[in-house]
């Protein structure tokens, strides 16, 4: 659980440094998203892998989920849960379901198109048409609003998991653990803020 | 301070045997002076009950002042209560009001049937300590003094307030999981911490988790429920030292 989820953390930082890319520059943004999508070391090794942490990270948290509900037996009549744990902390199976309904219409929103344009409409390779596609995608106010509510479960999701992935592996420090929690809170905060700054930057800049 | 006693309903777990099935039932209780501890309220409950000729409630207790870890109670949704850092016999009336409504139900995990009304049967924590919470000392008669080894203080400290743990399996109740790893990692910390837990760390560990989840008892996913209602403020640092041993246990294994 921890590991893949420390993985999944590393990866969204990557991916929404090329978001960024987007706001700043067509260019940058389309040689990037150009390279990610032919080079063959990113294509037949990074994105499987990647695929199977995502698989490994969700069919283990539920199965985790399973056992821990089977593990309480007779549920309480009257349970003040709110008195010594967070909301986030009780919930992740919750907010972990909507980021994978949200991922599997990502999935069928840009990689299926992927897909389709380069294996199986067998298209030339275009290097300029990334940033066009991406923008003209966040013009649609469907779009974007899955996009915002989406980020706010993965907020939720991380508020917890960031802090809780190091107690897992055995880091708890009387020093850093505190450091450890702030940095958490930051991360769940700013990482999603900048996935929904992008997209409402595309929203707000459509021309027509 | 008033001296007039408190009115209140209590809805208590009754269960006749661990192979009934059990409900709730309402009681009324009058005149409850604010100075009573909880455990003292139900006596007053069950002289009641006797008097009218009806079964007193069953529920766990023996020392009565915080230390032998026996009385356990759900109430109002809360492990041992509303109150911090104490047990349910520590637990003063003067925490409710003249009115309330207070609901009390066992401890619920699969691992701790109810045995009777509020009787859990938690004994799968006393196989859990045999499977490895123990040093195996040689008692030949020319066994060393354990003060000739020198132990740092923080590491004492640290092992100390591990063995703080009195088993009462507040931690497994609070828990959403019924994770029994705050009690397990305060019996696994408090001999780590010490060079006599080192000869057996590697068997002790495994042998502990491995009978804790025999036992069905859930995996811990951070919550921190258990450190905040744990009578002896035992750390959620034990469970990361636990998670420490139980990885290093793995790697270095020769089998
Ligand atoms: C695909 C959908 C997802 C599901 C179904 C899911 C589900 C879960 C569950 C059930 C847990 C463990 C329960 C707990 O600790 O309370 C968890 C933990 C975690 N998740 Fe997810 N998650 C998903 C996606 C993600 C993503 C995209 C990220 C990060 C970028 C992430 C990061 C984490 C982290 C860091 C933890 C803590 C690990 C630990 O404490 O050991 N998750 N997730
Ligand atoms: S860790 Fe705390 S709550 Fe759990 S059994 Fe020990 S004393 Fe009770
Ligand atoms: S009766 Fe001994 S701790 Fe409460």
């Amino acid at each position: 659980m921890a590991l893949s989820g420390f993985f999944l953390l590393f990866f969204l930082l990557m991916h929404l440094s090329i978001n960024l890319l987007s706001v700043f520059s067509e260019d940058a943004f389309n040689t990037v998203s150009h390279f990610m999508g032919y080079n063959p070391l990113i294509q037949f090794l990074m994105q499987p892998i990647l695929i199977a942490g995502i698989i490994f990270h969700l069919v283990m948290g539920m199965v985790l989920e399973m056992k821990n509900r089977k593990a309480r037996g007779v549920s309480y009549a009257k349970n003040n849960a709110a008195a010594n744990s967070t909301w986030m902390s009780r919930n992740m199976i919750i907010t972990g379901i909507m980021i994978l309904l949200f991922l599997v219409a990502h999935m069928i929103d840009f990689w299926a198109h992927e897909i389709d344009y380069k294996y199986i409409a067998a298209n030339a390779e275009d290097p300029t048409r990334y940033w066009e596609e991406l923008h003209h995608k966040m013009g649609d106010p469907l779009h974007v609003g899955i996009y915002v509510v989406a980020f706010v479960f993965l907020s939720l999701h991380l508020m917890h998991g960031f802090q809780s992935a190091f107690q897992s592996v055995g880091f708890n420090h009387n020093k850093y653990t505190p450091a450890i929690k702030k940095l958490g809170t930051l991360y769940a905060i700013l990482v999603p803020l900048g996935f929904i700054f992008v997209a409402l930057f595309h929203f707000l800049t459509q021309s027509h | 301070m008033s001296d007039k006693g408190m009115n209140l309903t209590l809805k208590i777990w009754r269960q006749k045997d661990s192979k009934s099935k059990g409900k709730m039932e309402t009681y009324k209780l009058s005149d409850i002076s604010e100075h009573m501890s909880f455990l003292e309220m139900l006596d007053v409950l069950n002289e009641q009950l006797i008097n009218e000729g009806q079964e007193p409630v069953a529920f766990d207790h023996d020392c009565r002042e915080g230390i032998c870890g026996m009385c356990s109670l759900y109430i109002n949704g809360e492990a041992h209560g509303p109150d911090r850092g104490i047990t349910t016999c520590q637990l003063h009336m003067r925490m409710f009001n003249d009115g309330d409504t207070i609901v009390i139900e066992p401890w619920r995990a699969a691992a701790f049937p109810v045995t009777k009304d509020l009787i859990v049967d938690r004994s799968a924590m006393d196989r859990i300590q045999q499977a490895g919470g123990f040093i195996s000392v040689n008692t030949s008669g020319n066994t060393q003094d354990a003060n000739a080894i020198p132990i740092n203080k923080s590491d004492a400290d640290k092992s100390f307030d591990a063995a703080a743990c009195i088993g009462c399996g507040a931690c497994v109740a609070t828990c959403k999981n019924a994770s029994a790893m705050l009690f397990v990692s305060a019996k696994i910390s408090q001999f780590a911490l010490l060079p006599q837990g080192q000869v057996e760390a590697k068997e002790r560990v495994d042998n502990m988790v491995k009978q804790m989840d025999l036992e069905g008892f859930g995996n811990c996913t951070n919550t921190g429920a258990c450190e905040a209602e744990c009578p002896k403020g035992i750390s959620l640092e034990n469970i990361a030292r636990m998670n420490r041993e139980f990885i290093k246990s793995a790697v270095l294994k020769d089998k």
